[in-house]
């Protein structure tokens, strides 16, 4: 299964999707530049972590205008896999190829750290292989992470099945203290209404290894090779 | 006990002329991606407003120059300008 | 040219340094040319004071690739791979400016790194505050640190390391020093040296603006503040991460000759520089350098400081593949010079010359200085101090004393810190800041790690700075040793007061010349460095700051052991059990006296002391360790009990014996100390290595519990030590 990461001017999570990819799940991986106007080549598509153009403005504000994202519309419609982690997600809330927005953290701070989240929805190409209410410990880095939407999205969001991962102890409680940033319903991660597209926050790209700190991000990565395997189903005609 | 007022000030906080501002180059160079090539430079501060109790607009002229200089902007790289104008009591 | 003193005044230079450029010259310089003279004459750049005194170092070793005198220094690792690193201190700008001044320190340490032709894999910084009370002080530690993680994080490189300490001599100048580590492979090290006449001088990243223009004099001038507001960089990360992916990539070329930071004194330094090392000359024109701001003279150009440039040598015919590579980075990069065999820096307008000046002149021919070297008798009278005349703790206040250590500044936790620095990112972080004595990172596809520490403690120095200077080399080494790494390399950043007065003079070679007995005996070489003078304001000088940086290797990155005690099992003191309360933490914070004699450092001790417990690591049967220095024993104790979330038994009788006083015993501090926690059954192994190496070795007690118990002084539950000493940091 081929996966296409897409590096913007600014991005430094790039490096660690495709280690991530090559190093733990021995899947083929390649950065494309933010120029390139055709991904059709891709199975699935990582949008990284970093700063985009700085993050100047607004973070992710710059880089939705980049020519590569109407490539990643195009695939998102089309029905392809598509994951945005921490700048990643940022960028598809401003392309509106998500839901809400990604608000500074209440801390005002950058905080950088290890959290549980917690599965909420398995219908994502990015949860296939997960139960329900797992719970996975996941890195997060980033200054701009607070989820909001207006309580009325809100609620369409929790009906339709959209919220993917929300923060919560190492009981499994989506308590506020386990909220890093002040994210509206402790929300990490989302997904668009098809579930296609997911976003979230916490890097599972830095967590393919126990040596470095732990191996749970493999979860949300290996699951869409489930997709890969249909596609390769589909191909064959068996 | 003295008579006061409302006011309230806009302050606009940018950086001095001459200092690197790396947010406004990467929005000008976005913007002219965008096909906004008449674009020549961009520079990117801060807007905040302030509401405050005075006397008088010149205490209270006096009063936010102040706050501007102590916190709202650096004197070291950034200039500030305001504008003062009666607020509706609360 | 009329020479006025107030020119000279301007440039930084003293009327008989200008006498000296006029007769090496054999004429008077032009503007340009004195700006020029000035810029590399000043400390920072020639290096006048200090210059003599860092011969001292050791700088060899089996291990060595590239020591002091590039761009920063380089140690072989094994498997082809060298490790880059080199510290810098930016303190001059972020007394002004904290978060900007901080900000630009790591891009420029940063630029260091892959000007080397290394891949920038880790951050680690050492700073210096005043008392964390005092609200100016705040301003300046939340604006350091939030300078400090926005670059970095920006940039990606993760921040995994340092040390932070707060002291009211730093109230007027803050000290912040970035240290970057690097990999490289070791046939692609890249040296700055313009050689080949004929080969074209490209500049690339940022346009030129007016940015600090004689930052580098002004990092050599007392009192920044006053003289120099306005001059502040404000750095640009985004940009600086093209430039790092740019410039990594167009060494691949192998059409890049040499490359060279745009730091202190801009395309001066870089350009005479790089000629000097490279035995040529250099012809640029300032018309080619791409400007920010208009009718910029070449005075201007020649001396700014604007952040996020490089300079390269390139052969003419790579140059379009190195020019195309920049593009596709979205970067600016044009030729504006030549490697001339002259000799000359040699500077033109649009065709004009406007300057020139042998490479020599510029470099070598800087006056170097020894001066007047005179203890103050102050500091005399205050490490005369008998400790013995402060009331011995008694059993029931010692409780107490713990607490108050614990949520000193220079204790607490150090994560309200390290939380606001991306240390995860690049995946190579295995032990992050706060989990051991220091940080750990591996190298993909590698069996081996690295090690990283800063490390320096300013009252020891103060009272005693060749003893202290000691204590720092030893201190850093010996907590790369306490993950289980052997430590490589020394970096060290040399902080001081104003060397013309005799007793800072004093302290920079008494500290040099600790520095250079520890590494002797220890056997870790000085790779690269720097020095930063003139901290000081209306005559209050900083304490001598010697930051030794360390970069360990571990032989099996998975061989590692954190800080905090893992499960059940004994834990054993190593080392001298006589402790001192001369320059302690203890003295300060429970009697507000800093003064006395710091402890006695044995360097054959400390040796013996780090390999043992090297070898337990290695041996699987050491499960923590702890260098127990600030606070003493118990704070040590207390800190493996709270980082390991599992309590303890300790008893301390035959220590307090030993010692003659229950506070000398409990919160004394000593070199050579180090903690350890030892897997079940294997204490008889311990006790045989430590007798083995000579290394006294006392058994303190048993983990376990939540409860932080010694015997017959402290019985409390373990959270209420976590909950002190998580918020030290903290002022809210």
């Amino acid at each position: 299964m081929r996966f296409g990461i897409i590096t913007f001017p600014g991005s430094n999570g790039d490096h660690d999707a495709l280690m991530a990819v090559r190093l733990g799940l021995g899947q083929p991986a390649e950065l494309v530049w933010h120029t390139e106007t055709d991904l059709s080549n891709y199975d699935c598509i990582i949008i990284p972590g970093g700063f985009s153009y700085g993050d100047y403005l607004r973070a992710g504000a710059i880089a939705r205008f980049a020519p590569v994202m109407q490539a990643v519309a195009r695939e998102a419609e089309a029905g392809k896999p598509i994951l945005g982690i921490c700048n990643g997600f940022q960028i598809l809330t401003e392309a509106q190829l998500l839901p809400g927005a990604l608000l500074r953290n209440a801390s005002l701070e950058f905080v950088c750290d290890w959290v549980w989240v917690r599965v909420e929805q398995t219908h994502t190409p990015w949860t296939s292989q997960l139960a329900r209410g797992a719970r996975l410990r996941l890195p997060i880095a980033h200054g701009e992470g607070r989820y909001f939407v207006d309580e009325k999205t809100l609620g369409e969001l929790e009906r339709a099945g959209q919220i993917v991962f929300r923060y919560v102890d190492a009981e499994g409680n989506a308590t506020p203290e386990a909220n890093p940033n002040g994210s509206i319903a402790n929300i990490a991660g989302v997904c668009n209404g098809r579930g296609n597209v997911v976003g979230l926050m916490p890097h599972p790209e830095r967590a393919f290894d126990r040596l470095i700190g732990g191996d749970d991000g493999l979860w949300i990565l290996a699951s869409v090779l489930a997709v890969g395997l249909e596609v390769v189903r589909g191909r064959g005609g068996n | 006990m003295n008579e006061t007022a409302r006011w309230r000030a806009e302050v606009f906080v940018s950086l001095r002329p001459g200092v690197n501002d790396p947010q406004g180059l990467a929005v000008r160079d976005g913007l002219r991606r965008l096909g906004y090539q008449e674009v020549e430079e961009v520079r990117v501060g801060r807007y905040v407003q302030v509401w405050l109790q005075a006397p008088d607009v010149q205490t209270a002229e006096r009063r936010i120059a102040a706050m501007c200089e102590q916190l709202l902007a650096n004197p070291v790289v950034e200039s500030y300008r305001f504008v003062i104008e009666p607020a509706e009591s609360q | 040219m009329p020479v006025t003193p107030e020119l000279l005044r301007e440039v930084a230079l003293t009327e008989d340094e200008y006498q000296r450029a006029v007769e090496l010259l054999g004429r008077e310089p032009n503007l340009v040319e004195l700006g020029m003279i000035g810029a590399l004459w000043s400390e920072h750049c020639g290096y006048k004071h200090s210059r003599p005194l860092l011969r001292r170092l050791p700088t060899s070793g089996p291990q060595v690739v590239q020591g002091p005198g590039e761009n920063a220094g380089a140690v072989d690792l094994g498997d082809g791979l060298v490790v880059v690193l080199k510290i810098e201190s930016h303190n001059h700008p972020s007394a002004v400016e904290p978060f900007q001044g901080a900000a630009t320190g790591v891009g420029g340490i940063v630029r260091d790194i892959f000007a080397m032709g290394a891949r920038p894999i880790a951050l680690a910084n050492s700073l210096r505050f005043g008392p964390l009370e005092e609200s100016r002080q705040q301003y300046l530690f939340h604006g350091v640190v939030g300078g400090i993680g926005w670059y970095g994080n920006c940039l990606g490189i993760p921040t995994v390391a340092g040390d932070v300490f707060f002291l009211p001599e730093y109230r007027q100048n803050p000290l912040v020093n970035a240290l970057c580590v690097g990999i490289a492979e070791r046939h692609a090290l890249i040296r700055a040296r313009a050689s080949g006449p004929g080969n074209l001088v490209v500049l690339v990243g940022a346009d030129t603006g007016r940015d600090g223009i004689h930052g580098a004099t002004f990092a050599s001038v007392e009192d920044p503040e006053r003289s120099h507001r306005g001059v502040v960089q404000v750095g640009n990360p985004f940009l600086e991460k093209l430039l790092l992916e740019a410039c990594l990539e167009v060494l691949q070329t192998g059409a890049v000759v040499a490359m060279q930071d745009l730091g202190a004194a801009g395309l001066t330094s870089a350009s005479a520089e790089i000629a000097a090392r490279g035995g040529t000359g250099i012809e640029l024109d300032v018309a080619a350098v791409p400007r920010r701001e208009t009718g910029m003279t070449p005075y201007e150009v020649m001396l700014s400081e604007s952040q996020e440039r490089m300079l390269l040598v390139v052969r003419p015919e790579g140059l379009e593949r190195v020019l195309e590579i920049f593009r596709h980075w979205e970067l600016h990069a044009v030729v504006i010079g030549r490697v001339t065999d002259d000799g000359m820096l040699r500077v033109l307008d649009a065709g004009n010359p406007v300057a020139e000046l042998p490479v020599r002149l510029l470099t070598e021919a800087c006056p170097i200085y020894i001066r007047q070297a005179s203890e103050s008798d102050a500091i005399r009278t205050r490490r005369a101090f008998d400790p013995d005349t402060v009331p011995d703790l008694s059993v029931n206040e010692a409780p107490r004393a713990l607490l108050v250590l614990l949520r000193s500044p220079n204790i607490a936790s150090r994560r309200p810190i390290y939380r606001t620095y991306d240390h995860t990112i690049l995946t190579n972080t295995v032990l992050p800041p706060g989990q051991g004595d220091a940080a750990v990172l591996r190298v993909k596809g590698h069996r081996f790690g690295i090690a990283l520490k800063t490390d320096c403690n300013p009252r020891y120095c103060l009272l005693e700075p060749r003893l202290g200077a000691q204590h720092a080399v030893a201190e850093a080494t010996r907590n790369v040793t306490c993950v289980g790494a052997e430590p490589l390399a020394i970096t060290d950043c040399l902080n001081f007061g104003n060397p013309e007065r005799p007793d800072v003079y004093y302290q920079l070679v008494q500290a040099i010349e600790g520095i250079a007995e520890a590494c002797t005996v220890l056997g870790v070489p000085v790779v690269s460095g720097n020095v930063s003078l003139y901290n000081e304001t209306e005559g209050r000088s900083i304490p001598p700051t010697p930051v030794i940086g360390v970069v360990g290797k571990l032989s099996d990155v998975s061989r590692h052991v954190g800080l905090g005690f893992a499960g059940e099992g004994k834990v054993f003191l190593l080392g001298p059990e006589r402790a001192t309360l001369g320059a302690s933490e203890y003295l300060a914070c429970l009697h507000g006296i800093v003064a006395g004699s710091p402890p006695d450092l044995d360097l054959e001790l400390e040796r013996r002391v780090q390999a043992m417990v090297r070898e337990a690591i290695h041996r699987g049967i050491a499960l923590a360790a702890h260098d127990c220095s600030e606070g003493g024993l118990l704070v040590a104790l207390a800190e493996s009990c709270i980082v390991g979330t599992i309590g303890g038994r300790f008893r301390v009788d035959e220590l307090v014996a030993a010692n003659g006083r229950l506070d000398r015993a409990l919160f004394g501090e000593a070199g050579s100390r180090i903690i350890v926690q030892v897997a079940p059954g294997a204490e008889g192994v311990v006790l045989a290595l430590a007798h083995a190496y000579g290394v006294p070795a006392f058994e303190l007690g048993q983990t376990g519990g939540d409860r932080f118990i010694v015997d017959g002084i402290v019985d409390c539950l373990l959270d209420d030590l976590v909950a002190v000493w998580r918020d030290g940091l903290r002022r809210e």
